[in-house]
């Protein structure tokens, strides 16, 4: 069976900050845009939960790469997560959500699996 | 398979922490737990017994709750004293009933010890064991005036501390020509003796009860051997601790000579399926009085029935460390020197009123033991070199003489043995660190990730790079200065090239000088080195990336996500008009309120998107941000000086004043805080702080590079009688030259111990401007002090940086759900992780 999904207009590229993050809500819950105008691509979208606390804080965090990875370290704790791949650096058991995320004109679109969307429940 | 039945007789602070220790083994899942207890009360913390005359309550001294015996299946049976053992059958019989055990734990503890004395039969004769004998003294106390404890050891003056404070006169009678005698010399237990004293407390030693009769002007009078006597109106005992064996005498386990029951290394008694544990226990001929090695003995018992073979109980470190009425004492290993050879070094000051005894091995390399009374300072220096068997430094009386020019050695990295724990959150040891760098980690990234260490609280963040780098160097490899991988240079030379070249963003920085896109460590260091040479807006487009989340949202982030909020409060002086408001906003966005160390006021609790409204209404009514979220100036401390004191010889609190608002937004590499003192009576605390300030006949006196940090130093005194305009002029440049060449997040302390030529070589810079920039420096704060804004000024009246407070920028009126309150003393805090409730 075909999963569905769609690509939500989470915000438009005027809330977005060079080089760090934003957070923005989603129907899968609170989601951090990240964008990196120095790189290609420059949109990351992760979860914004930190896994270690539980706490809505990664869009916070201070964004660079370590060799080459594009990161974000949360300001809880200061562990770093691959943007691409949600990858804890410092804990390879632990790994955060991440989303397809696109520019589309001035907005920016995070694509939303169906299953995950309160509305598409029934 | 049925499950094993598990019989635990006694429910005190050691047979409690065996369960507490069991339940976390995955062998607790295979017993059936049965705990019996004699007393009605769940286990207590009898270590601190006498606070309960002092307003505490069984719940605040119990160790466990009902709730946790349940939730972990314990079938609790208090009140309900054992009355024999059925070796045989294997059953443990009480008044209500008889139980079956596959294995029995005894932690029956002890009881006191009452001297047999003619007369000690008397009501008013009491002892001091349980709660239940503390509301016995409550009672015989109540309308007299005078209380006697016999005993003058640890628990004796616990509990002459206890007679004082329900307001009686108290005494203190003991045999042995000094207090204390097991842990302290005649020298130690004379200056203990007097500032006990001093105390209100009367010290009789060398003193033998023959007999107590009834008083004359008193209920009771005591009657000494040498003619003497003393009338009373109620005796406490404390003259030491019998074990409590009865039990196991009955059902005839192997008692030692003089009792306690007879363990292995496993805590085994004769019966292999019975253990002991706590000070019912003999172990290889010694009762343990302490609560530490019954814990210990605790922790094996758990690891022995969790299949674990290699447990044991080795013995235990008898060094204790107590505040008895207020007077330090300390007592490290072998404190009599009764090693052969053993040699000592005694340093005895009575006019402060300290005496420091070490025992030394014959060859002067090992500290064997050591007493302190009146200052426990340096106990944990000393407990490290016994326990570890540490090389003493060449002149080892370094270690208890005063703090002087120098100071004590520290102890170095490379003198730290293998067993030294550097991560206490997540115990690693040295020898962990050194095992992960020999299996291939080359850096300290690698050993953090490895080990874990300081990922907890990251307390020992300094100490773990300084081993790492010690270590490593002792490997050949070469310890990069570099800041990290995205730039090849130290924040010292990151410095002179943004300073130089006249850079102004991190963008230019990297894209000329380093490689990548930065990182967390790069990026707030180049921050905050921006924000020195060129004091733009954290804020400003380009630099808003740089900033750790406190200094993005010029707030502190707390442990749930939320954000706290200082305003400054300059030396600490603040208008009624400004409490008020403070109090108003607080009130109305439901803030937790606490005074700062730095006397502030600390709004806790706010959301993101809380935080520019509440700088609005802080700043409508005068007040400017206090950078507590910045590695910046954050406070000014101060007495109140001549103005009010009748001490003060200069106006402390309008310099205080005048510093911080000279000083206030300075960018540094790591926070730093001043103090100001009125007089050499230091109440401002002014030595322990980057900047102190202390008052005299004739001017100022200025300290420089102490901290009151993880590791506290006291400044070193920098320059003598200085008059305003040399103060400021002397702080501005040692402050300049410490932003300019200090590591990152390194702190004053650190930058002058690491500067070659140390504190002299400073004094030349600054005082006798040795390298000709002293003009320079001061320009420079000049420049910067000329500069300043209120973060939250600019913040809150510029649209476009208040779109940074969004908590979703799509949903502004969204708030976080997974923010969770509750109160406590009437204000609100964040859920623990045991209390959220689940979504």
């Amino acid at each position: 069976m075909k999963t569905q999904t769609s690509w939500d207009v989470v915000c438009t590229v005027d809330d977005l900050i060079a080089e760090s993050g934003v957070a923005v809500w989603t129907e899968d819950g609170p989601v951090a845009v990240f964008y990196l105008p120095h790189r290609l691509p420059a949109l990351f979208a992760i979860s914004h939960t930190d896994p270690f606390t539980g706490k809505n804080v990664l869009a916070r965090g201070i964004t660079g790469d370590l060799k080459g990875q594009p990161v974000v370290a949360s300001p809880l704790y200061k562990q770093h997560f691959n943007l691409e791949t949600g990858q804890c650096l410092e804990d390879e058991t632990v790994k955060v959500k991440t989303y397809p995320v696109l520019l589309d004109g001035e907005n920016v679109r995070v694509e939303i699996p169906a299953a995950n969307k309160e509305s598409a429940v029934a | 398979m049925s499950k094993k039945k598990l019989i635990v007789i006694g429910n005190g602070m050691v047979g409690h922490h065996f369960l507490e220790k069991l339940v976390d083994t995955p062998a607790a899942a295979d017993f059936d737990i049965k705990v019996f207890g004699e007393e009605k009360l769940l286990a207590y913390d009898r270590v601190h017994l006498s606070e309960y005359f002092s307003g505490s309550t069984h719940s605040d001294l119990a160790m466990g709750t009902a709730e946790w015996y349940a939730e972990h299946q314990i079938d609790l049976h208090l009140d309900e004293g054992v009355t024999g053992i059925d070796r045989d059958g294997q059953v443990v019989k009480t008044a209500q009933g008889e139980y079956t055990y596959d294995e029995l734990v005894l932690a029956t503890g002890s009881y006191p010890f009452v001297p047999p004395i003619k007369g000690n039969d008397n009501p008013h004769c009491l002892v001091y064991r349980t709660l239940e004998d503390l509301d016995d003294i409550r009672a015989s106390a109540n309308g007299v005036k005078t209380g006697v404890v016999v005993g003058g050891g640890l628990l004796g003056l616990e509990a002459a501390n206890a007679l004082k404070s329900l307001g009686l006169e108290a005494h203190v009678v003991e045999f042995a020509p000094r207090l204390m005698p097991v842990q302290l010399d005649s020298d130690g237990g004379a200056l203990l003796k007097h500032k006990i004293e001093e105390l209100g407390v009367q010290v009789h030693t060398e003193k033998a009860t023959t007999e107590i009769i009834d008083g004359e002007n008193a209920r009771l009078r005591m009657n000494f051997s040498d003619e003497t006597h003393l009338e009373t109106d109620l005796i406490v005992f404390s003259a030491g601790i019998r074990p409590q064996d009865a039990l196991a005498r009955s059902c005839g386990l192997d008692i030692g000579e003089r009792g306690g029951i007879i363990i292995n290394d496993q805590c085994t008694t004769s019966d292999p399926h019975i253990h002991a544990i706590g000070e019912c226990a003999l172990w290889s001929e010694k009762i343990f009085g302490l609560v530490a090695p019954g814990y210990t003995m605790a922790r094996t018992m758990a690891s022995v029935l969790n299949g674990d073979q290699e447990a044991a109980f080795t013995g235990a470190d008898m060094s204790t460390k107590l505040k008895l009425l207020g007077v330090d004492v300390g007592s490290i290993g072998d404190a009599h020197g009764q090693t052969e050879g053993a040699k000592s070094i005694r340093f005895n000051d009575e006019q402060a009123g300290h005496y420091r005894r070490m025992v030394i091995s014959e060859d002067g390399k090992k500290l064997l033991g050591a007493i302190l009374v009146g200052d426990n300072g340096p106990y944990d220096t000393l407990l490290q070199y016994a326990l570890n068997e540490i090389d003493l430094p060449e002149s080892p009386e370094t270690l208890i003489l005063p703090e002087s020019e120098g100071g004590a050695p520290a102890l170095g990295p490379d003198a730290l043995p293998e067993t030294a724990s550097i991560c206490s959150c997540h115990n690693v040891t040295k020898g962990d660190i050194c095992g992960v760098i020999d299996a291939g980690c080359s850096d300290l990234g690698a050993v953090k990730g490895e080990t874990k260490a300081s990922t907890g609280c990251g307390g020992c963040a300094a100490l773990l790079k300084t081993v790492v780098d010690s270590e490593l160097e002792k490997r050949g490899v070469e310890v990069s200065k570099d800041i990290c991988e995205h730039f090849p240079f130290s924040r010292q030379e990151l410095f002179h090239l943004v300073k130089v070249n006249g850079i102004r963003t991190f963008q230019t920085l990297i894209r000329d000088h380093g490689k990548g896109h930065g990182c967390d460590i790069c990026k707030p260091a180049v921050g905050s080195i921006l924000a020195t040479c060129w004091n733009e807006h954290v804020l400003a487009t380009d630099h808003v990336p740089l900033q750790d989340t406190n200094d993005t949202f010029m707030a502190n982030m707390q442990k749930n996500g939320t954000y706290s909020i200082v305003p400054r409060v300059p030396g600490g002086e603040i208008t009624p008009d400004k409490l008020i408001v403070l109090g108003q906003v607080a009130k109305e966005y439901n803030l937790y309120t606490k005074i700062t160390g730095g006397q502030r006021i600390d709004l806790f609790g706010a959301t993101l998107s809380e935080l520019p409204e509440i700088w609005e209404k802080l700043i409508a009514a005068g007040f400017e941000t206090g950078h507590a979220y910045g590695k910046a100036l954050r406070t000014v401390k101060s007495c109140v000086g001549s103005t009010w004191c009748r001490y003060g010889v200069q106006d402390s609190v309008g310099m205080a004043i005048h510093l911080e608002d000279r000083y206030k937004g300075l960018r540094a590499p790591h926070k730093i805080k001043f103090a100001v003192s009125g007089c050499t009576r230091e109440c401002a605390e002014a030595q322990s702080k980057d900047i102190g300030v202390i008052a005299t006949e004739n001017g100022w006196n200025l300290y420089v590079c102490g901290n009151g940090g993880m590791r506290p130093r006291h400044g070193d005194l920098f320059a003598t009688d200085l008059n305003d305009e040399e103060l400021v002029s002397t702080i501005d440049r040692v402050l300049m030259f410490y932003v300019r060449t200090a590591d990152r997040l390194q702190r004053t302390s650190v930058w002058m111990e690491n500067l070659e030529g140390g504190l002299d070589y400073l004094k030349q810079v600054v005082l006798e401007d040795s390298l000709g920039i002293g003009a320079e420096l001061e320009e420079h704060m000049e420049g910067l002090v000329g500069t300043y804004q209120c973060e939250w000024k600019t913040a809150v009246e510029d649209p476009e940086k208040r779109k940074r407070f969004r908590e979703f920028v799509n949903a502004p009126e969204k708030k976080d759900p997974v923010q969770q309150w509750t109160s406590e003393r009437g204000q609100k805090r964040p859920v623990l992780e045991s209390e959220v409730e689940p979504a």
